[in-house]
């Protein structure tokens, strides 16, 4: 089943297409990568999916329902869930505080606040992070951060989690920790659209690979698809092997 | 051990705030004219410094509208004084600030910072101009005479004012609405995506905090008996609260009501007598309080408080 | 018909004039020195009641901008340098600056204000310089309010030249651009920006002074002027010098037609514009 589908979304900035006449899906329980050069429009397109930006044309469906036109919390509360590239935690916040806010209000439902604390409490024990619920949220390391940006998410209830970036400035450590919570999330039955840079967490981690560049898709397959596509090596693994030379 | 300590603070707490209440209860009976006058001067600065935090202290857009809102009460208490009774004029004063923060809020609450601080601080002036030319040009009058009321009715209906707003802000700040304000501060962006709806709840915020600004303005302006659009539109009711909840500090729920009794003492001593020297006074303890302290006055307790635990603990 | 027309374009191109030469001193302060600063006019109520007291002992008023400017600038330079520069580094980002400077600036309005009120009192003040009238093209102006147009559109455009062809106006506007890197590129940023709040006072200086040969003034003129110079910075552009250039004569002329028009409304007109103005287009005319 298409959990979330896209057709024809297009996106100005300016004169700019930053994202134009993508078409794309994702189905129920997948993980799906989406990857491309920088400036490809990656976070453009999480934007427009999660209603932080208006599309300019195209429609954006979500269990067969249009969301796009919708407001960001509306999106949330249909059941899409994001995290950011630079994390925006709220820092002054206690990190229990941060959760319970996707708990209270993120959800389609409303809660009461024992269940709603309850919750809370279930999201930041699953990422690992409930023994530091009283510290204010800015004195995190950066892992625990986003940590606590996907444990806000997951308190949503969502059944699509938009993740973006979550490995980027993480030591090898870390990285397999963050893979492992990709994993266990989607075996609770969320599906996951993630962003990601290293190549090697994605290719071991999603079932599909949707690949961005100059705002066009230009490649979508398994990651054994896309590691042999020669369009992908060219604009994009090309890209890196000239870098890395 | 910490928690025995909170539960036994709290009756104490309790009982404080019950001997203040029937000690300010009965004010009228035993005190001064003077005393009560000066007590309802000071109920009003708490009332607008309270109304103004809490809106503003948890998200952090720098109000300048509280002028407005309470102009704006007092000049329907103005008109409609001779021709309704008390509780109905107040009503009104509160509700028709109400609802020009609500249209405000939803025209301008998607300005940032330091533009929201201006478009608020516009309103207050155009309002006053507007006014002023329709008195001029219109009603060819220049201000208005305001019922008369008794200062012991006055009193009691600025204490009541005054308690609804306390415990509004008290409930609001406790609830998850209170905790969604602040994550509104913290990033607006973020709070949209948790499923927060940051337009009409900053917006139904404002409208509340003005709805008791107003309210204060309509009993204040019967304590004026007259009024016109400078008076009711003073710019200065747009800066007094920013700066007692500064001074008093915004990081307790109690810091701004201190910061507001301590300044409306001040005021109420030295306005008449050292107008300029008030003033002067007043911006000097405004740079001091920015530069030096910028928590405020609790702030600066919690920390000698901390600084005090930590001697403690080095002792031990 | 033409003459009146010529009477309220001069006359909207004389306060237009005042107001770009004051605009373009908040200009420099807001978007080199990042402070919206609430005590611009006070800065101009200086240096109209300094142009006063001096006219009191015989010091004609074009003198006494060589002793004004000077003074004005040196206040601004010290205040930034003790105040706002300690707001700098210790505020946590550029938006609590801008929130904690303007505040501050709020209270160094009540500070000046009341110093000058101590030292001069309330009452309206004025003398009378070049009082003579002039005829252009049927129209009749006093001569002194043409000295002061004449010497703001000078001082405007020395000023603007100062900042596009020296040295120094080139590390003026890299710190206006990205004041990090510019201190990189071995600009003295707490310098620069001391400068910059130095010379925006200064220039509030010499528009006081000029404002003081045509109009009566008082030491509680400053806020009104502030709030007029916030309102012409935001239409040119929070930032932009030639935007706070060009929207001061368009202001100027819009408060010249209005008071032609019904002159109890020309401060609302000023209002209502600025609010419509925030609400539709709040980078300015000439605002990216």
């Amino acid at each position: 089943m298409r959990i979330l589908e896209g057709e024809g979304v297009t996106k100005y900035f300016g004169g700019l297409a930053a994202i134009s006449n993508v078409g794309f899906h994702v189905d129920q329980g997948e993980i799906v990568g989406l990857i491309g050069p920088n400036g490809a429009g990656k976070t453009t397109l999480f934007n427009l999916i999660s209603a932080a930006l208006v599309l300019n044309s195209g429609v954006i469906k979500f269990k067969g329902e249009k969301i796009s036109g919708l407001k960001p919390h509306q999106v949330c509360r249909a059941g899409v869930a994001r995290t950011f590239q630079s994390v925006k935690i709220f820092g002054n916040i206690p990190v229990l505080g941060n959760v319970l806010l996707g708990s209270l209000f993120g959800t389609s439902t409303g809660m009461s606040s024992a269940d709603a604390a309850r919750e809370a409490m279930e999201s930041l024990e699953f990422v690992g992070l409930s023994t530091m619920r009283a510290t204010p949220a800015k004195d995190l390391t950066l892992a625990n951060q986003k940590r606590l940006e996907v444990a806000r998410a997951l308190a949503t209830q969502p059944d699509l989690l938009l993740i973006d970036e979550l490995i980027a400035g993480l030591n090898p450590t870390e990285t397999a920790q963050a893979m492992e919570l990709v994993t266990r999330i989607r075996d609770r039955g969320i599906t996951i659209l993630m962003i990601e840079h290293v190549m090697k967490a994605i290719m071991s981690i999603c079932d599909r690979i949707i690949v961005l560049h100059h705002g066009e898709k230009i490649a979508e397959g398994t990651p054994q698809e896309i590691t042999a596509s020669k369009t992908v090596v060219e604009v994009y693994l090309g890209d890196q092997a000239y870098a890395g030379s | 051990m910490d928690k025995t300590t909170v539960l036994s603070k709290k009756p104490l707490f309790l009982g404080l705030l019950f001997l203040l209440f029937i000690l300010f209860a009965f004010l009228p009976l035993y005190g001064s004219v003077y005393s009560v006058i000066l007590v309802t001067a000071i109920f009003m600065h708490i009332v607008l410094t309270v109304s103004w935090v809490i809106f503003s202290g948890p998200t952090g857009y720098i109000s300048l509208a509280s002028a407005a809102f309470f102009g704006v009460g007092i000049y329907t208490s103005a008109i409609l004084g001779k021709t309704f009774p008390l509780p109905i004029v107040i009503c009104f004063g509160a509700l028709t600030s109400f609802c020009l923060a609500l249209f405000v809020g939803a025209l301008t609450l998607r300005l940032r910072g330091i533009y929201f601080s201006m478009f608020t601080f516009g309103l207050v002036l155009l309002i006053q101009q507007l006014l002023l030319w329709y008195e001029v040009n219109i009603t060819h009058t220049r201000g208005r005479f305001v019922i008369v009321i008794n200062n012991a009715t006055i009193y009691y209906v600025m204490f009541a004012i005054l308690a609804a707003t306390i415990l509004t802000a008290y409930f609001i700040s406790r609830s998850k609405y209170g905790l969604a304000l602040q994550s509104i501060g913290e990033d607006e962006e973020a709070s949209a995506h948790t499923g927060i709806n940051v337009t009409v709840l900053k917006t139904i915020i404002f409208a509340v905090s003005a709805l008791f600004a107003g309210a204060a303005g309509a009993i204040m302006a019967t304590r004026w008996t007259y009024i016109d659009p400078f008076i009711a539109f003073n710019p200065l009711f747009s800066f007094m609260p920013v700066l007692m909840a500064i001074f008093g500090g915004m990081g307790q729920f109690y810091g701004s009501i201190i910061g507001a009794v301590i300044f409306a003492y001040l005021q109420e001593m030295l306005i008449t007598r050292f107008p300029y020297y008030y003033m002067l006074i007043f911006g000097i303890i405004l740079v001091v309080v920015i530069l030096y302290l910028p928590g405020g006055l609790v702030g600066l307790l919690q920390k000698w408080r901390k600084g005090d635990l930590a001697e403690k603990h080095a002792n031990t | 018909m033409i003459v009146e027309i010529l009477d309220i374009v001069i006359a909207g191109l004389l306060l237009g004039g005042l107001y770009a030469l004051i605009a373009m001193g908040l200009s420099l302060q807001y978007g080199v020195a990042r402070v919206l600063n609430i005590s611009h006019g006070e800065f101009i109520m200086l240096g109209a009641l300094g142009a006063w007291f001096l006219f009191g002992f015989g010091v004609n008023p074009l003198v006494s901008l060589a002793i004004c400017g000077p003074v004005t600038f040196i206040i601004g330079f010290l205040l930034y340098r003790t105040v706002f520069t300690r707001l700098r580094t210790s505020s946590a980002s550029i938006g609590a600056y801008e929130g904690s400077s303007m505040l501050a600036s709020f209270g160094l309005l009540f500070i000046i204000q009341s110093i000058a009120l101590i030292a001069w009192g309330s009452g309206i003040k004025g003398y009378t310089y070049l009082a003579f009238p002039v005829n252009v093209g049927g129209a009749l102006f006093a001569a002194n309010r043409l000295v002061a147009l004449a010497f703001a559109v000078f001082l405007g455009l020395v000023f603007y030249f100062f900042l596009v062809r020296t040295r120094l106006g080139k590390a003026i506007r890299a710190a206006a651009q990205d004041p990090a890197t510019a201190g990189l590129m071995g600009v003295n940023i707490n310098q620069v920006l001391a400068l910059c709040f130095g010379l925006g006072a200064m220039m509030a200086g010499f528009a006081g002074l000029l404002i003081s040969i045509c109009y009566p003034v008082n030491t509680t003129m400053g806020l009104e002027y502030t709030i007029i110079t916030i309102i012409v910075v935001v239409l040119g552009g929070l930032g932009s010098i030639p935007g706070s250039f060009i929207g001061g004569f368009i202001l100027g002329l819009i408060g010249s037609i209005v008071t032609y028009l019904e002159p109890g409304l020309s401060l609302a007109a000023y209002y209502v514009l600025f609010m419509l103005l925030l609400l539709v287009r709040p980078t300015g005319i000439l605002g990216k």
